[in-house]
């Protein structure tokens, strides 16, 4: 393939993805999608693209680029310390690479996922209506896997790209602790009040087994009243399964369409960035909130969305 | 089946319209029926529907609807569509032209041992009846099927494979399937089925909804490798078959 971004190295998981797959759950396809929605779109907003656009994914660090065409970069979300040409380049901001110029990511300074975009489009295949990499099922994005040494990228380069900057008012503080908003529900009567009681009030730390499927978390054991199976049902990013070991999984994009465990909550939209830019040993508390105040924090991530995008045009 | 509907929060944009807590032909219809009614309304902000066992989540954009705004309305239908599961109802069957044994089925000799009956009996007996597709999930195209013959129950493989290939039927306990891409697993597979379940680069990629039946049509090998051949210059088409629930093949009730 002859593309005009070579791929060096691929790092610890690179992947294409946008705003995922939408309306083919019912065929068990997983959504997929970007893990840090805000992230993804300031990336895009910083080089002038649509918010529906794919960008690289970026998890922990180890992604090195090299450009053969001059093109405008957008960078958001964690600081895996970009460099260009060996040089910090800072994040949050897009700026203009040349031909021959090398983009690296390499350390892992806050938060977890960083976005690339480019000022145009990655020219990979629409696939139901998505250019999202599902990699269980070797689908989407390139050639349904994470990016490796010798890929090539094709960029259909739009040449009125500027520079930008976002305000460092809007700029998200990534921590090693947080606190995710849960609406209860729909199967909180799988647990016994102590179990929701320890749920809420206890912490847990992000494990190991994290990925854009779910995260394992590690705590108190949340006690079920008798069984930690049901009937399998379907599931949404955020929800929060309980499986016999009382360890919470909250899912992720790459989630599967339905599940078995009981799903003691679900964390609201507004707050699953924050989890996306989680790593293993960070600390989270889950706090009870009512639906209409989680749709109150829905309309208000997408207000606030818009206007950033209003400050970058 | 519950004797009230349970509409269950599941975050702030979606909703599980809960049936019962069981697998049942009458929850499938109810649901199905459901489904066609809110396409119908054509409502504004409706994002994606996912049918299961024995739920329906509505996936709703927060913008368009409260909570409460889109229950209420949810409700007004749910009246309508008492008599869904009726003998006389329309429903889909899709044949699966279907290879048993051999190369193709490597299990179906365990099956028979497990079952005391002969290979052929097996057969006749999976492809006897007809299957009710309760939902899809764990892969793309993957049909959670109902209504096996309970003779055929058998546990899975003790070591699971490392690859089975597209198009295995295969049997784990009480249920029985096809994979629709290669996948690990443990399933005994019986047969396999030149047919392609998921294509990725088809809209949809998936011809079989839930609530669909499906029937095990048995095919000689030679007629496996036309059908392939077809499918690989995409002029297959499968059979597809309108009729009333009552011609429907099943266990008598």
């Amino acid at each position: 393939m002859c593309g005009n971004v070579t791929v060096l190295k691929g790092g610890m998981c690179t992947t294409i993805q946008d705003l995922g797959r939408i309306g083919y759950q019912k065929f068990g396809m997983p959504v997929a999608g970007v893990m840090d929605e805000f992230a993804a779109s300031v990336a895009n907003f910083l080089v002038g693209n649509d918010r529906s656009e794919a960008v690289l994914e970026v998890t922990y660090f180890g992604l090195k680029l090299e450009f053969q065409e001059a093109m405008v970069v957008g960078i958001a979300g964690a600081d895996l310390g970009a460099k260009l040409n060996g040089t910090a380049v800072g994040g949050w901001r897009s700026f203009q690479v040349q031909k021959g110029d090398v983009l690296s990511f390499d350390a892992l300074r806050s938060g977890a996922r960083a976005y690339l975009a480019f000022g145009g489009s990655i020219d990979v295949p629409l696939l139901n209506g998505s250019r999202s990499t599902l990699m269980k099922s070797k689908i989407g994005g390139y050639e349904g896997r994470m990016l490796q040494p010798n890929d090539s990228l094709s960029v259909n380069v739009r040449a009125d790209a500027k520079e930008r900057q976002l305000a460092e008012a809007f700029i998200p503080k990534y921590e090693h602790t947080a606190e995710l908003a849960v609406c209860l529900g729909p199967q909180d009567d799988y647990f016994t009040e102590k179990g929701i009681r320890t749920f809420f009030e206890t912490p847990y730390t992000v494990t190991a087994r994290a990925s854009r499927m779910g995260i394992c978390l590690d705590g108190e054991q949340i006690e079920h009243k008798d069984r930690a199976d049901i009937i399998s049902d379907a599931v949404v990013i955020g929800s929060i399964q309980v499986p016999a070991d009382g360890k919470p999984i909250v899912l992720m994009a790459d989630r599967q369409t339905t599940g078995g465990y009981p799903k003691i909550g679900t964390v609201i939209k507004a707050d699953i960035g924050k989890l996306a830019q989680m790593s293993q040993k960070d600390t989270l508390h889950f706090r009870q909130i009512s639906v209409e105040d989680a749709q109150k924090e829905y309309r208000r991530f997408y207000d606030h969305l818009e206007e950033v995008r209003k400050s970058l045009v | 089946m519950y004797s009230e509907i349970k509409y269950l929060v599941c975050g702030e944009a979606a909703v599980v319209i809960e049936f019962g807590d069981e697998i049942s032909t009458e929850i499938n219809a109810q649901i199905r029926k459901l489904i066609e009614e809110i396409e119908k309304q054509n409502w504004k902000g409706i994002v994606e529907m996912i049918p299961t066992y024995r739920s329906l989540l509505v996936q709703y954009d927060p913008l368009e609807w409260s909570f409460d705004s889109l229950v209420g309305k949810l409700r007004q239908l749910h009246t309508h569509s008492d008599s869904a599961s009726s003998e006389s109802e329309e429903i889909t069957l899709i044949e699966i032209p279907t290879v048993y044994g051999g190369e193709y089925g490597p299990d179906i000799g365990f099956v028979a041992e497990h079952a005391k009956l002969s290979e052929q009996e097996v057969i006749h007996r999976h492809a006897g009846r007809d299957y009710l597709v309760y939902m899809m999930g764990f892969i793309p195209g993957f049909t959670y099927l109902g209504g096996m013959d309970p003779a055929l129950e058998t546990p899975r493989l003790t070591t699971p494979r490392v690859k089975i290939l597209p198009g295995s039927v295969g049997i784990a306990g009480m249920q029985t399937g096809i994979y629709p891409s290669a996948s690990p697993g443990g399933w005994q597979i019986i047969g396999r089925t030149p047919v392609q379940l998921y294509n990725s680069a088809a809209n949809p990629p998936v011809f079989i909804h839930s609530g669909d039946y499906i029937r095990y049509v048995p095919i000689t090998m030679q007629a496996y490798e036309d059908i392939e051949k077809q499918v690989q210059e995409n002029r297959y088409e499968v059979t597809v078959r309108k009729m009333k629930r009552g011609e429907i093949r099943c266990a008598a009730m």
